[in-house]
């Protein structure tokens, strides 16, 4: 029973050896010649102003979290559309429902005035 | 009509919680009175209604059982929430609802002005509910609520004047001796419950399927003790000896309270008590026995004691002591129905004298109040004329005294005749009869003596008040004289529901037969077969009975000339009798010294125990180990609150650690 | 293309989660439309869906009803659940209004949101499979998470918030990791199928992987009855949360906690009683006795209550391990009644404290005897309700309790209890010493009750003397939703 596993194990053995190995490879046989600009930070090709680790707007957490919220609820439709034809109609009206909680979500989200910037 | 059963209590018990809650703010008399003796009102019409309804079914179809709900259901206890509708509950709702009505109806004339008229209300009502819940309780554990409840509303009542010490003193003293009887209560009730369960695997307290199981209760040791408990909770409720001290003193409460509580219902809780389970006193003998000897002592010794009171109350107090004494000889001769008979004619006569003597109070103390005198209006040696000044309460208190005198053709003739024939006659007790008969024939003449002794001292002869003080005294409203009126007429024609045979026959050709016999006959069919069917035979001699009758009139008369004689044509007399015999008159005045007697026996060695405990033990080991646990938990506890770290982390890793050490505990066990 | 067999989908099964979803869901929508500051009306129309909720859920009383291929079930057992997490959601939205005014945090979600943790515990009670179980927990954690920090201004709130948040993650993460162990060693999610399974194959009983899912799905179950040593959460976030949400927390979601472990438990492995007894009685004792010995050192009247309904944990798992059908009827009837009285006596806290919660220690309650006679009244009853005093419903709750270890064999335990019982006296009798016996240091005004807290008081003193007078009728409902 556990054989049928094997191939997932050969994965992730293979995964990590892939992983670990491109590091010590490249830190083994590539070269090593560091420069000033080198070793700064990468900044769209400016110099670096001040430290990275600043304090974002909290209004960016909000968006990407509303992103991701409304993303993964589209996730589900693609195995829906995949047995569409298979589920007929009572899958037509559940995912009608799922639509319709979803819009619920985002008439609050945007009446909340979630989505606005300022 | 019997689905509403339910509202008999329940009418009261909301009377009460209104008055309770709101009467402090209704304020107006009449409203809270009204609500009070409107919610016993509401009871005694749906009790016609039961009764009516029962007397159209027959004999052998009245007991009707009513469950609301089941109220404790543990294993293999259960008890409901349910009544028990029979002739005998059916008589005693009569008796509470309306007597209870009555003297509700006189307590707003009587208590008008009082400070708490509201608590006042509230707390009769709450007995009210207490003892309907006492009469129509289908199961034990029901009726034992209602038996606690009306003692605490007892307590309450006694003590209402509770600035007054003897008032608070009085309610303590009630309510310590009722527990003690409260305990035996409870005892037989467990012994029973327990004995029945596991020789014959019934459980049960319902009194319906405890009849039904009579047979299981073999004849022994044990049915004795139950039976002999029971009987201890009797003699508490009952004042019976030897727990017969707080009536008296219960008197301190106000004068309707005595009427209602004291005299025509709660005092009869025991009596009840034993018919409503005279199929397990019908097995004990002993018991029986006991419960005669008990009854009869009492009936004579309490009429000793009436003859040489003075305070008015005192006098009815020991009467009914006595009377009481007559019912329980009644039960222990096996004579239930006559017992029952004569708890609801002395209902009528004492509830009637009682109030009588409250509206006597009233007048006196008013008149006194007058003359800012401070003399006291309940003693008798104050009184004297009042007949002429106060016409309805001395018609209506004479003729409930003819009716406890047992003078022929009155109530009280009636019951207490057919008590004294049964205690005679009965098939129980052949050794004791005579004794049983003699004491309650004597105790008849002593009844027969006090009570005339009061009347004359009270309504004849020449005033003993100042004459401005006579001339304030005036007859009591009407909301006092129509009770009266009305527990008058009862005393007269309550009687002749049960006319015994012999009379009935002899005037009536047998035409006019004894109702309340036959009516209560279902509620002790099991009794009369048990006791036939064992053999014992009763005397049965016309003759007999109608000599018997004859003597016990003759003595009960021979009481009454003896008060005539005494208190009016020669009120000198008593004076002379009691200069001549000084001891004897100072031990029966001071009640035999039984209260000292109990002072010194138990009281006193009680307190100096709970002393000795209370210094010795309790002060230094009890309190010692208490507060050494207390002292080793709390700094137990101050150490374990500091593991309460509030970091996150440490939360976890306690998590973490409880979880491996399950799982390790279980994966290598 | 064959179209896919769809299992007998019954949806009357779930009328009641579904209702409750719809109302809470247009609720958000009116709060977001209606304008203005005031919210109470947000509650009252929350209550009329929670009873409309509950008529349709007592209506489903009587023979049990499977749904969803065996995910969901509709019967007694659930249904006298379904109906303590109404009366607790109920009476958590009365006292709401009033607290969250004072604490300027009265955001109209609020409502809304309590509606969908009901939800998310009447899924945990009605599941039969675990998946269904476990998002029922889900849907309630994470409204709680929420709830518990929703004083957004007050730092401990936040802190409760955050702390109830990460320890719940950490907790579900052993739930989840159980029930994927035991999904491996049975080879299903469904109750029914494990439980045929185990009965097939005795042998899995001592398969590591069986017992570490079994133990593990317990744990998780613990963490939300707040059982110890996985309890420690409970006074941060009890004492940190708003009130009326604290006093929510500790009766539905425990209720709840409740209902899966006894439906998991007794239903799915119901032949390893013998095993879950040991697991459960350590539980009962370690639960009672942290909670007892830890509350009496407490000042703070809501902390000390946090460690009381750790206790009372306590005291519901002696029933638990019993194992029988008297210990579980014993836990729905004491469920209900702590219900009653633990959010009957947050409701007077609620009434005592004032912004900020400042005042709520036990000191500052001297002399509250003699100026609110009445709330005085009402709290002691709640207090010896939950001290276990007759004639209260925490008396009969406690004496079925106990009386069930006792039928069980577990004399030992129940004597257990009753002394933790006597020794939490001790913190509940002092705060009435405090009420009654002192005298204050400064005078100090109380506020008197609103309406809405008037009511929740008039329902929880009502139920719980009723229930301790007359417990008759609802012992005999919670028998019958027992019998398996």
């Amino acid at each position: 029973m556990l054989g049928a596993y094997l191939p997932i194990l050969v994965l992730v053995v293979i995964a990590c050896l892939f992983g670990l190995g491109s590091v010590v490879f490249s830190s083994l046989i590539g070269q090593k010649k560091p420069s000033q600009v080198k070793l700064a930070p990468y900044e769209c090709g400016c110099e670096p102003v001040g430290s990275a680790r600043e304090r974002f707007s909290i209004k960016f957490y909000l968006i990407a979290m509303l992103f991701i919220l409304f993303d993964i609820e589209a996730v589900f439709m693609y195995p829906w559309a995949v047995l569409f034809k298979r589920l007929g109609m009572f899958g037509l009206v559940e995912m009608g429902l799922f639509i319709v909680i979803l819009f619920v979500g985002y008439v609050y989200v945007w009446k909340k005035g979630a989505l606005e910037w300022e | 009509m019997f689905d509403l059963v339910w509202l008999i209590p329940l009418c009261p018990l909301i009377g009460s919680v209104i008055n309770g809650l709101l009467g402090k703010k209704i304020k107006n008399e009449t409203v809270i009175g009204g609500i009070a003796a409107g919610s016993v009102f509401a009871s005694f019409m749906v009790a016609c209604g039961i009764l009516f309804q029962l007397l159209s079914l027959p004999g052998e179809e009245r007991v009707i059982q009513k469950t609301i709900f089941t109220w404790i259901q543990s294993g293999t206890f259960k008890a409901d929430i349910g009544f028990l509708i029979d002739p005998l509950s059916a008589t005693m709702l009569m008796i509470v609802t309306g007597i209870g009505f009555l003297i509700h109806l006189y307590s707003i004339g009587y208590m008008h002005g009082e400070e708490g008229f509201y608590r006042y209300f509230c707390y009769l009502n709450l007995f009210t509910f207490s003892m309907l819940c006492l009469v129509s309780g289908n199961n034990l554990l029901l009726m034992f609520i209602g038996w606690e409840g009306v003692g605490l509303c007892s307590y309450l009542l006694i003590g209402y004047y509770f600035h007054k010490k003897s008032a608070g003193d009085a309610g303590k003293k009630a309510f310590v001796m009722n527990r003690v009887g409260d305990f035996g209560f409870l005892l037989g009730l467990f012994t029973l419950f327990y004995y029945l369960g596991t020789n014959h695997n019934v459980w049960t307290i319902n009194f319906v399927e405890l009849a039904k199981n009579a047979d299981l209760l073999v004849p022994g040791a044990v049915v004795t003790t139950v039976c002999l408990c029971f009987f201890l909770g009797a003699t508490g409720k009952s004042a019976q000896i030897p727990l017969y001290t707080w009536l008296p003193d219960a008197m301190e409460g106000p004068t309707p309270v005595s009427a209602l509580i004291h005299a025509a219902t709660m005092v009869t809780a025991g009596v009840y008590m034993i018919a409503r389970m005279n199929f397990i006193f019908i097995k004990s003998p002993t018991a029986l026995l006991v419960i005669a000897c008990v009854g009869a002592a009492t009936a004579l010794f309490a009429a000793t004691i009436g003859t040489a009171q003075n305070d008015i109350k005192r006098v009815l107090a020991y009467s009914t002591v006595s009377q009481l004494g007559y019912m329980f000889l009644a039960m222990g001769v096996g004579a239930f129905t006559a017992g029952v008979f004569h708890l609801m004619t002395h209902a009528f006569f004492k509830a009637c004298l009682f109030l009588g003597s409250g509206s006597v109070i009233h007048g006196m103390h008013h008149a006194l109040h007058h003359e800012h005198s401070e003399a006291d209006p309940q003693d008798m040696r104050n009184m004297g004329g009042l007949r002429k000044k106060m016409p309805v309460t001395f018609w209506t208190f004479l003729f409930a005294t003819i009716a406890i005198a047992g003078i022929p053709g009155l109530a009280g003739f009636f019951s207490k005749d057919e008590i004294l024939w049964q205690a005679f006659a009965n098939p129980h007790h052949h050794a004791v009869n005579y004794v049983l008969w003699g004491a309650g024939a004597i105790a008849a003449g002593l009844t027969a003596f006090y009570m005339f002794r009061l009347v004359f001292m009270t309504f004849f002869g020449q005033t003993r008040l100042s004459e401005k003080a006579f001339h304030h005294l005036h007859e009591s409203p009407w909301v006092i004289t129509v009770p009266l009126v009305c527990l008058a007429f009862l005393s007269i024609f309550g009687g002749y529901v049960g006319v015994p045979k012999v009379l009935s026959e002899f005037f009536t050709g047998g035409a006019f037969p004894n109702y309340f016999e036959h009516w209560l006959e279902p509620v002790f069919a099991y009794s009369t077969h048990y006791t036939e069917a064992h053999g014992a035979h009763g005397l049965h001699s016309v003759a007999m009975e109608w000599g018997l009758m004859g003597v016990s009139v003759l003595i009960a008369c021979g009481g009454i000339a003896l008060a005539f004689a005494l208190y009016i044509v020669a009120p000198g007399f008593p004076e002379k009798f009691t200069s001549t015999f000084p001891a004897l008159h100072r031990a029966v005045y001071n009640k035999w010294y039984v209260d000292e007697i109990y002072d010194f026996a138990f009281v006193n060695p009680c307190k100096a125990l709970g002393n000795f405990l209370w210094k010795g033990f309790d002060v230094l080991v009890v309190d010692g180990i208490v507060n050494g646990v207390a002292a080793v938990v709390r700094g137990f506890s101050g150490i374990l609150r500091y593991v309460q770290t509030g970091f996150v982390h440490n939360y976890a890793f306690t998590m973490v650690f409880g979880v491996a050490l399950i799982v390790a505990v279980y994966i290598f066990r | 293309m064959e179209t896919i067999a769809m299992p007998a989908i019954n949806l009357a099964v779930i009328m009641p989660e579904i209702l409750l979803s719809c109302i809470a869901m247009v609720l958000l929508l009116v709060n977001v439309f209606v304008p203005g500051n005031n919210k109470a009306y947000l509650g009252y129309l929350s209550i009329i869906g929670l009873a409309v909720t509950a008529a349709s859920a007592v209506g489903g009383w009587g023979p049990s009803v499977s749904a969803f291929n065996g995910s969901v079930v509709q019967d007694n057992f659930a249904i006298f659940f379904k109906v303590i997490f109404l009366i607790s959601a109920g009476l958590a939205i009365l006292i709401s209004d009033r607290y969250m005014v004072q604490e300027d945090c009265n955001q109209g979600e609020l409502y809304p949101m309590i509606l969908f943790a009901t939800v998310g515990m009447m899924l945990m009670a009605s599941g039969t499979d675990l998946m269904v179980i476990f998002l029922g927990l889900e849907l309630l954690s994470i409204c709680l998470y929420v709830l518990a920090g929703w004083n957004r201004d007050n730092l401990k709130s936040n802190e409760a918030g955050l702390k109830y948040f990460l320890l719940g993650a950490f907790s579900t993460g052993f739930l989840l990791y159980g029930m994927a162990l035991t999904y491996g060693a049975t080879g299903s999610t469904k109750i029914q199928a494990i439980s045929s399974y185990v009965m097939g194959n005795p042998g899995v009983a001592s398969n590591p992987l069986f017992v570490v899912g079994m133990l593990l799905i317990a744990v998780g179950f613990s963490f939300k009855i707040a059982a110890a040593p996985f309890h420690m959460w409970t006074p941060d976030v009890y004492q940190g949360a708003p009130t009326p949400m604290t006093a929510f927390m500790s009766a539905g979601p425990k209720a709840a906690g409740f209902a899966a472990f006894i439906r998991v438990m007794i239903f799915a492995f119901p032949m390893l009683r013998a095993e879950w007894s040991d697991l459960l009685w350590i539980l009962a004792v370690l639960t009672m006795t942290v909670g007892n010995i830890i509350a009496l050192s407490q000042d703070n009247v809501k902390r000390m209550l946090a460690y009381s309904s750790i206790a009372h944990a306590g005291y519901a798992l002696v029933g638990f391990a019993a194992v029988n059908a008297e210990g579980a009827a014993g836990i729905l009837f004491y469920m209900l009644s702590y219900a009653f009285m633990n959010i009957g006596a947050f409701a007077v806290i609620i009434l005592i404290t004032k912004k900020g919660e400042v005042n709520g220690n036990v000191q500052d309650l001297a002399g509250f005897g003699h100026k609110k006679p009445l709330l005085a009244m009402v709290l002691s009853i709640f207090l010896f309700s939950l001290a276990g005093m007759p004639p209260t419903a925490g008396f009969i709750g406690k004496f079925y309790l106990f009386s069930a270890a006792i039928k069980a064999g577990y004399v030992w335990l129940a004597i257990i209890g009753v002394l933790n019982s006597a020794a939490s006296l001790y913190y509940y009798l002092r705060v009435m010493v405090f009420m009654y016996m002192k005298d204050p240091e400064e005078d100090f005004e109380w506020a008197g009750a609103t309406p809405a807290i008037a009511v929740c008081l008039l329902v929880a003193v009502g139920a719980t003397l009723v229930l301790g007078v007359v417990p008759g009728t609802v012992l005999e409902l919670a028998q019958k939703a027992v019998q398996f």
